[in-house]
């Protein structure tokens, strides 16, 4: 986790592309939610506020946010409780759950009760940044794609093959589960645990980069031979695939 | 409370007290059954005689008329049988017999008497049991014995009933006190032993009296659940004055560094203090987060979230994220497993435990000739167990001290050189204890082998 360099670049970006979200933070530490809100929209996003759980449960009723981050201690109703009323009343908005309980029984807990996705405090904004857009895209796409495809390199996933200007690459079965992951998410920034978490499952922090060097091996097979760099690597934040 | 209150309404008491009753009721039976036996069959004797007497006279009176049974009678007054016989016409006549006078109690219906007589010369006045009938006629035909020795007997045996019966009863009593009192003095210091160890002092123990009695089996096994608990307690006041030291150092590097930044005026100093500060507080979490993983592992209450699973999968993809890093810095990862190994495990403090055995072997494992470090990850089935082993080709750890190196916080001087928080081990160990398994560290020759063994599930399953 390092502070990225710059966030403009996101910002200007999402701008650009009319992807500004507006998400629902409910949050009852003042510190931490006007950091997080202010970071938020920096990012280009719309942020509402949230103090406490009866607030939030009110707000979130409305279903006019993209997204809702959520923490699992709030004063009045819990995180877990108000995710679990929402989904009884089939409200689908995505949410990210945070918690300074970070045990892997806890992530089973949060997303058994309907979240989307879970991030332990303290967390990194870049990190939360990547997993609120993250949360956004994955309720537009159906998931049901067999082909996907990020400027000149497609992926069909049936027959697992892989190609770049119409040549073949070979790739490793992890190789090509984390080029998915990479296109899926292609035009947007991924974090080295959300890698970690979605392409091998792991829910620890295996203290050495392993990440990096698969990105890197993958690359080497993706890029070589290619005037322009599909994978790049954004300093401080994660990896992007690029999708124009 | 006095202390004799106590035993009162100790339930110790109560249960001698229900004992007691049902010993005075058993030992009362068996001594009335004796006096039966004994006082009761003389006395049913001689009134069967004296019945029998009466029946033979009264019979005799039928046959032979009167002269005829006061012959008979005066034959048996001579003969000395020590029977007393009298026999009085209507007007109170005396017609035969040994005795002065009717005795003024037979009167009427024929029945049983008891009368005073005197006997020889003293003029000594015994007691005589007789039966007297009155035959046609209204002759009164009455017989006798004296029964003095008899009812003397009789009056000894009861005694000795009453006074056995009042002593087994005392003796009972007290006895069923003594035991008590003995049993409460007993459950008191085991009352007074806990008191003291809730007030703070855990190294008191409770009282074994060494019989090996109940009382002694359930002191012996309060004194090895509080010897745990001591244990316990141990280990943690040592882990919290770790977690204080280890926690303290980088904190106060941090703060003297965003001190120093603030001092400073020049923004490119604070950005380099800034990003600094950043990458030791990610440092501190790693450590906070592994001693959490530690923590979790070691209460055990996971133990339910172990599930059904693979360990060789997960040996081999642990090993295929791990290759990379490995050829990356030069050395080589070479994963020798084959088939399947189901045992019960939670996939994610495996995986971890097998990542930091990994990493420790890519720190610490480099041949000191070459620089490479070798690493060798295998996982085979042994007698039930699964045993998977992760070996390096570096220096190894000294034998007297890889007990050592699974304590917390624990580093060699070797190894201060290289990042790291001495959790590493730690954090495997508890992990595979949680599994039921144990983690040995052997000697690679050169290089440390670092041996997991856990259950391997029954086939079929």
């Amino acid at each position: 986790m390092q502070v990225p360099a710059s966030e403009t670049a996101t910002q200007k970006n999402l701008r650009a592309k009319g992807q500004a979200m507006r998400i629902l933070v409910i949050e009852d530490d003042r510190e931490a939610a006007s950091w997080l809100l202010k970071g938020l929209e920096e990012s280009g996003h719309v942020a509402d506020l949230a103090a406490d759980g009866e607030d939030g449960l009110a707000m979130a009723r409305e279903a006019v946010h993209d997204v809702l981050i959520v923490d699992r201690m709030l004063p009045k109703l819990d995180g877990l409780s108000i995710i679990r009323t929402l989904r009884a009343e089939s409200v689908v908005t995505p949410v990210l759950i945070l918690s300074a309980l970070s045990d892997v029984d806890e992530r089973v807990k949060g997303l058994r009760a309907g979240g989307d996705d879970y991030l332990a405090k303290p967390y990194a904004f870049s990190e939360l940044l990547a997993r609120v857009e993250g949360l956004a895209r994955r309720q537009g796409d159906s998931g049901q794609d067999t082909r996907l495809k990020a400027c000149d390199l497609e992926m069909d996933l049936l027959s697992r093959t892989v190609t770049r200007a119409g040549k073949p690459i070979l790739l490793q079965p992890r190789e090509f589960k984390l080029l998915e992951f990479l296109v899926r998410n292609a035009g947007h920034i991924v974090t080295r645990t959300m890698l970690l978490e979605n392409v091998w499952d792991y829910h620890f922090d295996p203290q050495t980069n392993v990440i990096d060097v698969h990105v890197s091996r993958l690359r080497s097979k993706i890029d070589k031979g290619f005037d322009e760099p599909l994978l790049q690597t954004v300093r401080g934040a994660g990896y992007m695939v690029r999708d124009a | 409370m006095t202390p004799n209150s106590k035993i009162f309404r100790s339930s110790t008491f109560r249960l001698v007290a229900v004992y007691l009753v049902f010993f005075a009721v058993s030992v009362g039976a068996i001594l009335a059954y004796v006096f039966w036996n004994t006082a009761g069959l003389i006395e049913r004797q001689t009134d069967e005689t004296i019945r029998a007497e009466v029946q033979g006279l009264s019979d005799q009176y039928r046959i032979l008329g009167l002269a005829g049974v006061a012959d008979v009678i005066n034959r048996r007054v001579e003969e000395g049988a020590g029977t007393l016989y009298m026999m009085v016409s209507p007007a109170g006549e005396r017609i035969a017999g040994n005795l002065d006078s009717l005795p003024t109690n037979a009167q009427g219906e024929p029945a049983w008497i008891d009368f005073p007589i005197t006997v020889g010369k003293g003029a000594t006045r015994h007691t005589g049991r007789a039966y007297y009938a009155t035959l046609s006629g209204g002759f009164t035909l009455l017989v006798g014995r004296d029964v003095q020795e008899q009812r003397q007997f009789r009056d000894t045996i009861q005694r000795a009933v009453l006074w056995s019966l009042l002593l087994a009863v005392i003796l009972g009593f007290g006895g069923g006190l003594l035991v008590s009192r003995n049993f409460l003095r007993r459950i008191d210091g085991i009352t007074g032993a806990s008191r003291t160890i809730m007030e703070g002092d855990l190294t008191q123990r409770m009282p074994v009296s060494g019989s090996g009695d109940e009382l002694d089996r359930l002191a012996t096994s309060l004194n090895e659940m509080l010897s745990q608990i001591e244990r316990l307690m141990a280990g943690m006041k040592e882990v919290s004055s770790n977690v204080a030291h280890d926690l303290k150092t980088p904190l106060t590097r941090m703060r003297a560094r965003v001190e120093s930044a603030l001092r400073a005026d020049d923004p490119k100093e604070q950005r380099a203090a800034l990003e600094k500060t950043i990458e030791e507080s990610d440092h501190l979490l790693q450590t906070f987060n592994a001693l959490l993983s530690i923590a979790r592992a070691e209460a055990g209450n996971t133990r339910e979230g172990l599930m059904p699973a693979d360990a060789a999968d997960i040996v081999r993809d642990v090993a295929e994220l791990y290759e990379p890093i490995v050829e990356e810095a030069g050395g080589s990862l070479q994963a020798e497993v084959n088939g399947t190994l189901p045992v019960r495990a939670d996939r994610q403090l495996l995986a971890q435990a097998l990542s930091n055995l990994i990493d420790n072997a890519l720190k610490y494992g480099q041949s000191l000739a070459t620089d490479e470090a070798k690493l060798v990850v295998k996982a085979h089935a042994e007698q039930g167990k699964a045993v998977i082993s992760v070996s390096d080709t570096g220096v190894g750890i000294p034998a007297d001290q890889r007990s050592r190196v699974l304590e917390r916080f624990v580093r060699l001087d070797e190894s201060r050189s290289k990042p790291g928080n001495g959790l590493g081990l730690s954090l495997v160990s508890s992990v595979i204890k949680l599994h039921g398994g144990t983690l040995t560290l052997g000697d690679a020759g050169p290089g440390l082998v670092a041996t997991l063994e856990l259950p391997l599930l029954p086939e079929g399953r």
